[in-house]
């Protein structure tokens, strides 16, 4: 337990280990990082030693010794050779490893779009960040959207991009001992990144990897299965803006993302690429998010992704985004739920137009 | 030393060439119309050495903004927009790269060195179609300024937007990769960059075809395939891979351009295709280029680490084999380019196993370098830096490689720094350290100047610190995590990042200790004689620069590594033969000045 403890602290070279992968891939580092420091200082050593020793000692002589070795060259032939063979068969089978998932596996569908990733657990309860419990074997299908996606986790040692039109899999278990998760520290977090160049807002397409002890997954799986129940739409809304990572484009501040800003976007006139100047309503909302860049606004790229929503989850964002706008009248709205849910906004009434 | 040397310029046996018919390259046939339309292989080197230089200094520009962008995971200076900074920073890096992979790195070598000194090493008068080395530097020169223009648009675009409506949209954001879909749907100008990095392939093809043809057309009576110099024997294997693998982009490349434009579904899985067939495609040219970049730069090496330990080479027929085995493998690795795409662990395996296995032959030239230097009479000249530096660096970049090569590791280092690192000490470390090399190796011949040894040897180290510590530091930030291509980053990998700029900016002032070292050189520098190193390579049997016809009558091949017949003379600054010995000199140097 302690032994395990100790190891799971990041290293100069490593990050935590906190998968069952972790020390096999560390292993195997390690062990090609000595051979090669025993082969570079070999290497190195020769090099400045023999730029010393025979360094000129007068410009006429020339050098005398063999030109050729073929018993020395066979010998620095066949030594690497039978090493990287080593390492190789090594490699294979921590890979073979990795593909190959357990039968007790608990299957998770892995969405990745233009920048966010959505996360979709056998009972249909999505989510913008992973959750999953300890020490089960978790199976990841994984698909994208749009463009190509790399799913990595470098606590978990694990990599595997997402192609649009086609499922790749992978797996991995979580370690409760190497985490160190206990009854006071029932979850912990770990960064998913990114790793294959999506565009803009690549560097940006992170969400949070939580590994659960058993009964704090349970828990939180409870609150995400009924986690719309009693809120208004406002609410929702106001939550589905980061679940669904709207707020890695739109910002809520006036500043100008990959898409418009949401500040004081609805009820005013906004520019579109027909010239036309229409003004922001209900329908003008619904339709941008249900049929993305189907409105062509002026100055933005059209990069919105078809995003998965229910009806009510549509009004409840429309109803979000309205609220953004010194033009909503609360009293459209439910009465019980206004201002104080409502994310913060700058002070003064931005005169101008929706930013292009 | 109290010998003043002679201001003039000396032949071979160390006499005084006679200025009336001091007839070199440089100076036969006047004005600007003489260059343009030139035929002179030599000359053709040095235009490329003009265009790829510049090519070699924006990329650079490019490298430093980068690494400034990524000083802090804050955004770029000009602006505090994200999106804007983003766009921004992927399009650096994708000129960064672009530019440096197509107009850099792969022409450096051959193009410059291998067109100026392959014909002369053959004792020939040219290559084997002159016309066509010129029609590939014009190929090479309109790709460039086109591709240049496409992706340098972009970038003032993203910074004044008002521009668009002067000249109309541009630039690149795809990565020099072009992964599809990402490059299908990409609105920045993919089509054209395209068609620029498509012309630019077909400058390459030229040149490698015109290579093999001089190789095996041209050579001297009395030089075997091996007895060639091994730098000839770099520039075939790479002439192979040219002319084999490109191709294989240009149809990549239409295929792409047909799919943007015609909407036929080829790789975009909306239109039918499969982006993962784009993939193989790509690096089934792009990583046989890798060894593009860098078999040549084998050439060179061998060629100054003989000559500098004034020491036969070691293990001549493995070094040259081993070109042409790398040559070959080259073209059967390309997979481990695509460990996480999802391709078949079979598949994933061959190419893991083949891969492991290029690193026998890269193996066998460093030992077979070292075991050179062993007890050799080594002069620690700037050439020799260089290629001590090469050693060192092509050694941590091929060990490196041993991990990327592991599947199971790979699958954590993939797509971070580890592999920015890796790549890096690869084809910049080593293969601009080669050609760097190789240009202070055959800059006198190329310009009958000497340089200062001593800034010489001052540029060489500096860029060795800046480029080590620039590079080093980002295989820890890679196995932390850190992924590639990203214009921000989480807190924790900020130190990295500032120790990687740092050295960044170092390795740019050696960079420009060099360039003043050349420069000073051209206006300041004293008269080369005609063999200042002592090298037994047919290009140093002539005077520094060369006559426009470089030999009159060839003089006869010998064995390219034996220095012994080569003397030191004190009075020209350089190696002299003895006339009397070298009858067959005596006669073609006669010819030549009577």
């Amino acid at each position: 337990m302690t032994r395990f403890l100790a190891q799971s602290e990041p290293t100069l070279w490593m990050p935590e280990q906190a998968s069952t992968f972790a020390r096999d891939v560390d292993w195997l580092f390690n062990f090609i990082g000595i051979v090669s420091i025993i082969f570079f200082v070999g290497i190195g050593f020769c090099l400045f030693f023999f730029a010393w020793k025979y360094r000129r000692g007068d410009k006429k002589t020339p050098g005398h010794t063999h030109n050729h070795n073929t018993t020395l060259e066979i010998t620095w032939s066949v030594i690497p050779l039978i090493i990287v063979l080593l390492i190789f068969v090594w490699g294979f089978r921590g890979l073979l490893d990795m593909t190959t998932p357990p039968a007790n596996n608990y299957e998770i569908l892995v969405t990745s779009y233009k920048w966010g990733w959505e996360f979709t657990y056998p009972n249909g309860v999505k989510d913008a960040n992973l959750h999953v419990p300890a020490d089960k074997p978790i199976y990841l299908v994984l698909e994208s959207r749009d463009v190509i996606h790399s799913f990595f986790v470098p606590a978990f040692r694990v990599k595997k991009d997402l192609v649009p039109g086609r499922y790749n899999k992978t797996w991995f278990q979580a370690e409760s001992d190497a985490i160190g998760l206990s009854v006071d520290n029932p979850y912990e977090a770990f960064t998913l990144y990114c790793a294959e160049y999506c565009g803009t807002n690549h560097s940006q397409m992170l969400a949070d990897v939580v590994v659960h002890t058993p009964e704090s997954f349970e828990k939180w799986m409870e609150v995400a299965m009924n986690w719309q129940e009693g809120l208004s739409p406002l609410e929702i809304g106001t939550e589905l803006y980061t679940r669904k990572a709207c707020n890695t484009c739109h910002s809520l501040d006036g500043s100008s993302g990959n898409g418009p800003t949401f500040q004081d976007q609805y009820g005013y006139p906004i520019a579109l690429k027909d010239g036309s100047s229409p003004i922001v309503d209900d329908e003008f909302l619904r339709q941008g998010i249900v049929e993305p860049n189907s409105h062509g606004i002026a100055g933005y790229n059209p990069v919105m992704p078809k995003i998965a929503l229910t009806d009510s989850e549509v009004t409840a964002l429309v109803t979000f985004i309205k609220a953004q706008s010194d033009k909503w009248n609360p009293a459209d709205a439910d009465p019980d739920s206004v201002a104080t849910e409502v994310p913060e906004q700058t002070e003064e009434v931005a005169e101008s137009e929706p930013q292009e | 030393m109290s010998v003043i040397p002679k201001p003039i310029a000396t032949d071979i046996f160390g006499k005084p060439v006679d200025e009336l018919h001091d007839d070199n390259y440089l100076t036969h046939g006047k004005g600007i119309l003489s260059w343009l339309l030139t035929l002179d292989h030599k000359r053709i080197g040095l235009m490329y050495m003009v265009t790829v230089l510049g090519a070699f200094f924006l990329g650079g520009v490019f490298a430093l903004l980068v690494r400034t962008e990524l000083i802090n995971p804050g955004p770029m200076f000009f602006s505090d927009n994200m999106a804007e900074s983003n766009d921004f920073y992927n399009q650096s890096f994708t000129l960064h790269g672009a530019v440096m992979v197509f107009m850099f790195i792969i022409p450096a070598i051959p193009a410059i060195l291998g067109n100026f000194v392959l014909p002369i090493m053959l004792g020939a008068k040219d290559v084997a179609f002159p016309r066509l080395n010129l029609l590939s530097f014009y190929v090479y020169l309109g790709g460039g300024v086109f591709f240049v223009w496409i992706l340098g648009k972009g970038l003032l675009n993203v910074m004044f937007p008002q521009l668009v409506e002067v000249w109309g949209g541009g630039g690149l954001d795809t990565g020099w990769t072009f992964y599809t879909p990402f490059s299908t749907d990409s609105t920045s100008a993919v089509t054209a960059a395209v068609a620029g990095a498509f012309i630019l392939g077909f400058s390459s093809i030229l040149t490698g075809v015109n290579f093999i043809a001089s190789i095996h057309m041209l050579r001297p009576k009395g030089m075997g395939w091996f007895k060639m110099p091994l730098f000839l024997w770099a520039l075939y294997a790479t002439a192979v891979i040219q002319i084999l693998a490109t191709p294989v982009l240009a149809i990549t490349l239409l295929l792409l351009i047909a799919e943007r434009t015609l909407g036929v579904g080829i790789f975009d899985p909306a239109l039918g295709g499969d982006p993962i067939l784009f993939q193989h495609f790509f690096w089934f040219y792009s990583h046989p280029a890798v060894y593009i970049m860098i078999v040549p730069a084998f050439g060179v090496i061998s060629e100054v680490i003989s000559v500098f330990s004034r020491k036969h080479i070691f293990g001549y027929a493995f070094i040259a084999c081993s070109s042409l085995a790398i040559a070959i493998l080259g073209f059967l690795v390309w997979g481990h380019h695509m460990f996480t795409s999802g391709q078949s662990a079979m598949l994933s395996a061959i190419f893991s196993f083949i891969t492991m296995s290029i690193a026998i032959p890269s193996a066998i030239k460093v030992f077979n370098w070292l075991a050179t230097m062993y007890k050799g009479n080594i002069i620690l000249s700037t050439p020799m830096i260089y290629a001590i530096g090469f050693i060192w660096l092509f050694t941590i970049g091929g060990l490196t490689g041993i991990f990327c090569a592991t599947l199971s590791v790979d699958l954590h280092i993939h797509d971070t720094y580890f592999i920015v690192a890796h790549f890096h000490y690869v084809m910049v470390g080593s293969t601009l350290f080669a050609f760097l090399a190789g240009m202070h190796y055959w800059w006198p011949k190329m310009f009958g100047k000497m340089y200062s040894e001593k800034w010489g040897i001052i540029g060489a180290v500096l860029i060795f610190i800046g480029f080590n510590v620039t590079f080093f530091i980002q295989f820890i930030a890679g196995t932390q995590g850190m992924p590639r291509r990203y214009a921000t980053y989480p807190e924790q990998f900020e130190i990295y990042h500032q120790i990687s700029t740092l050295g960044s900016y170092i390795l740019a002032i050696g960079l420009f200790v060099a360039l003043g070292v050349w420069v000073h050189s051209l206006f300041a520098g004293r008269r080369a004689p005609a063999n200042p190193w002592g090298a037994n390579a047919l290009e140093w049997h002539t005077t520094s620069p060369p006559p426009h016809a470089n030999f009159d009558t060839a003089p006869p091949a010998t064995d390219p590594y034996d220095f012994e017949d080569w003397q030191w003379n004190d009075e020209v600054q350089g190696y002299v033969l003895d006339e009397a010995t070298h009858p067959g000199e005596a006669r073609a140097q006669a010819t030549k000045h009577s």
